[in-house]
């Protein structure tokens, strides 16, 4: 759909090649050893952020596949490669996991330090699932700077309901909890860039 | 949310499925709504019905307008650290040669302005010659190939290039309706220079009968749009009493961001 309103609108480019469904079968390919553990679990500063990717049921999704991509604790943007080592050191601010039986994912990383000036810092999100045509960008923010969150323009600019999607609950120190609901109640916000068509 | 229920996989065999004209017959409609209403979709329909799985798992509330901010706005970096060389060849991965029509797979990844995307991961997947994936949710009673994994990687050239020596994957059977079958295809995994780029998508092989009846091709519903899923078989790739050779560009979306290299880099 063409978009008007953005500094972006110019398009003089080729055409985005579609994206299609992770379909059932890229367990034995994308996943890797230590994917999940962008840090190492129990070093200092670690965090676990986890929770269920579901349906429109509420079921929970087996054969999804999440993708987190962040900043270290000081907003820093590593760019490194060893992303698919499994040198449990490194730490490049890319993970990857899929979902368990019962559609849940558990990821170990750190909380990520502000990287724009005025924007509440964030974890950025990608979820690919059989049965989802294209995936889906969404941002995972942390509960604990409420100043930071009511600050920030673009959840500022989301309804009530919807913004509290997008904000993990902190379940005890350390641990966060991160619903992906694709469709439903509770239903999570999902992104549309400029240049991109939905 | 202990609640959480655990989802049946759908199986091959499961009773009361659509016959293949009732699937098309949705396809067709969908596809004249969408030509109807002018929407030209160059990707994919999220709310595809006749791809049943999707039913359940498409967002019904509008996507939210976001302007890519910090980490958006960067990419992971990949390098010869994370990916060796040899997992290019898929022909070469279990001690022997895989069975069946022994094939190149090239291309270029550029983004929406036409750059290449330089020094990138590209990873893919897809079933051996007799239609069957190394998968333990593959049930498909065809022969699993031991000198095949149908796994690579590989890093993109300056230009942008990927190549992959590997063998024409088979179609499929699958359990979207009666006598479903998926067309021959390759998976594709990229990143650019943006985690807004960052895609899956599958490639198809020219010609196939079966494009017409698969629920996840015709997903992208405008005819054009649909064609860029599909490689050319390119005679000048193929090699003597070798293999042939398909050639496959991708595009990924644009950037955002105003990078200093860019002026100079059209290729």
């Amino acid at each position: 759909m063409p978009e008007s309103t953005t500094p972006y609108a110019a398009e003089r480019g080729p055409v985005p090649t579609p994206g299609q469904t992770i379909g059932p079968f890229y367990h034995f390919a994308l996943p890797y050893e230590g994917g999940e553990h962008l840090v190492a679990p129990g070093c200092p500063g670690a965090i676990r952020l986890h929770g269920f990717v579901t349906d429109g049921n509420g079921t929970g999704i087996q054969d999804s596949m999440l993708e987190l991509w962040q900043a270290d604790e000081s907003g820093q943007v590593v760019q490194q490669p060893g992303s698919l080592t499994s040198d449990p050191g490194r730490f490049t601010g890319f993970g990857r996991t899929s979902t368990w039986r019962d559609g849940g994912y558990s990821f170990t990383t750190v909380v990520p330090g502000p990287t724009s000036q005025g924007a509440a810092p964030f974890i950025a999100m990608v979820v690919f699932a059989r049965g989802l045509l294209n995936r889906l960008f969404t941002r995972v923010y942390l509960p604990d700077d409420a100043e930071a969150l009511a600050n920030d323009p673009f959840l500022s600019s989301l309804a009530e309901d919807r913004r509290s999607t997008l904000i993990a609950t902190r379940e005890a120190d350390g641990v966060y909890r991160f619903d992906v609901r694709l469709q439903g109640d509770g239903e999570t916000v999902f992104l549309q860039f400029p240049r991109h068509e939905v | 949310m202990s609640e959480v229920v655990i989802e049946e996989q759908e199986a091959p065999t499961r009773g009361n499925l659509e016959s293949q004209h009732e699937i098309t017959a949705e396809i067709e409609d969908l596809q004249r709504q969408d030509e109807r209403s002018g929407v030209h979709r160059t990707q994919s329909r999220l709310d595809f019905a006749p791809y049943r799985s999707s039913i359940l798992r498409h967002p019904t509330k509008a996507l939210e307008h976001a302007d890519p901010e910090g980490i958006e706005l960067w990419s992971p970096v990949f390098g010869t650290r994370d990916v060796d060389p040899l997992e290019a060849d898929l022909t070469i991965q279990r001690g022997g040669e895989p069975i069946g029509e022994r094939i190149r797979i090239t291309g270029r990844v550029l983004d929406g302005d036409g750059r290449p995307v330089r020094g990138q991961l590209v990873e893919i997947w897809q079933a051996n010659a007799a239609g069957r994936y190394i998968h333990k949710r593959d049930q498909h009673p065809a022969p699993i190939d031991p000198h095949f994994t149908g796994v690579g990687r590989t890093l993109t050239g300056d230009d942008g290039s990927y190549s992959f020596l590997t063998i024409k994957p088979g179609p499929y059977p699958w359990g979207n309706h009666r006598n479903a079958w998926r067309p021959a295809h390759v998976h594709f995994s990229l990143f650019g220079r943006e985690f807004t780029q960052r895609m899956i998508t599958q490639m198809y092989f020219p010609g196939d009968p079966l494009f017409a009846l698969d629920p996840i091709y015709q997903s992208v519903t405008d005819p054009k749009a649909r064609e860029r899923l599909v490689a050319s078989y390119d005679h000048d790739l193929s090699e003597h009493e070798f293999l042939l050779g398909y050639r496959w560009d991708i595009v990924l979306t644009g950037e955002h961001a105003t990078r200093m290299e860019q002026e100079s880099d059209h290729a």
